[in-house]
């Protein structure tokens, strides 16, 4: 039972994730998508004095995806708490030398840096500024990485295409500019 | 209710899979920007080809119908580039900044993480706010 625990190689993971696009299609005619799930949260909960059109549709017709998502959760609480890896993340050893070189410490068990994650004002404040881009962004974009890369890409379509290089293109921009002076000027 | 368990059952795999690939570690998202492992092209390139391959062969199935009895259908995305190339843009910057896309969000909230609910909320703030300003974005 050891590769419960054990971190699963790109071979076994990526496929694993690929199956998703034809079993959400055999499951019930969906497009695999993880963001139209914030959507559908603010659906749920927009109140009645602020009425934006964009929330307003029948978000009980997505029912599917939201226990999708709440299956993702359990998963990762499976994943991450039951069958929890002993060891930190391996990384190449360019990467261990950039991380120290930006001022982080290597990875000592968590998949998420305390540097930027544990409870501070700062952090939580940095978090929740970073999500609302990323709320923002994959709306306006109609999809994120499993909607665009993964399920649009998979399926040839042409402005999942687009989406997928301006994604890169932004995460390239802020990782090689932003991220190495985070913690030290 | 017993209609949902699958896709129940299909998210369990999903964020089972982001946790256990470390696709959810903001360490190998910074790993895959610089380009200094091949891990997370390996995910991205293997999960895009099994998918490819899978809708090719659903494609030509000569009995092709969902588990309700409808015949599948590959859904299509609107046609345009400049809400799509923008969006990604934005999004791709914040997610290069925490290392994590919607999926991740939700197997790391799983996972206890008060940080990544801090993000899932952020994300839905951010969500709203282009609802109400959809109207005055180029698209």
């Amino acid at each position: 039972m050891d590769w419960l625990y054990q971190p699963w190689p790109w071979y076994v993971a990526g496929p694993i994730i690929g199956l998703m696009v034809p079993l959400m299609l055999f499951i019930g005619n969906r497009s695999f998508g993880i963001s139209n799930n914030l959507r559908h949260l603010c659906a749920i909960t927009q109140p009645d004095k602020v009425d934006v059109d964009f929330f307003r549709y029948n978000w009980k017709e997505h029912t599917w995806s939201l226990v999708f998502v709440i299956g993702t959760a359990l998963g990762g609480y499976l994943a991450g708490v039951v069958f929890a890896n002993p060891n930190p993340v391996q990384l190449s050893k360019a990467a261990q030398e950039m991380l120290l070189s930006w001022g982080f410490l290597l990875p000592s068990g968590g998949l998420v840096p305390d540097e930027l994650f544990h409870t501070s004002v700062r952090n939580f404040t940095f978090l929740f500024a970073c999500g609302v881009l990323v709320g923002f962004g994959t709306r306006y974009a109609g999809g994120c990485t499993s909607g665009h890369a993964i399920t649009g890409l998979s399926t040839m379509q042409l402005p999942s295409l687009f989406a997928v290089l301006g994604i890169f293109a932004g995460g390239l921009i802020a990782s090689w500019f932003l991220v190495p002076h985070m913690l030290i000027g | 209710m017993t209609r949902y368990l699958p896709y129940l059952f299909a998210g369990v795999i999903f964020g089972f899979v982001l946790i256990k690939s470390e696709a959810a570690s903001w360490y190998r998202i910074q790993e895959m920007f610089h380009f200094q492992n091949f891990h997370m092209f390996g995910i991205m390139i293997s999960a895009i080809l099994t998918g490819f391959t899978s809708i090719q062969i659903v494609k030509r199935l000569a009995h092709k119908q969902a588990l309700d009895g409808q015949p599948i259908k590959i859904p299509e995305k609107a046609p345009g580039h400049k809400s799509y190339i923008l969006g990604g843009l934005i999004f791709g910057f914040g997610w290069g900044l925490i290392g994590l896309c919607p999926g991740p969000v939700f197997a790391l909230v799983g996972t206890g993480s008060l940080g990544a609910l801090v993000v899932l909320a952020g994300a839905l703030h951010g969500t709203w706010l282009y609802g109400a300003l959809k109207q005055h974005l180029p698209h």
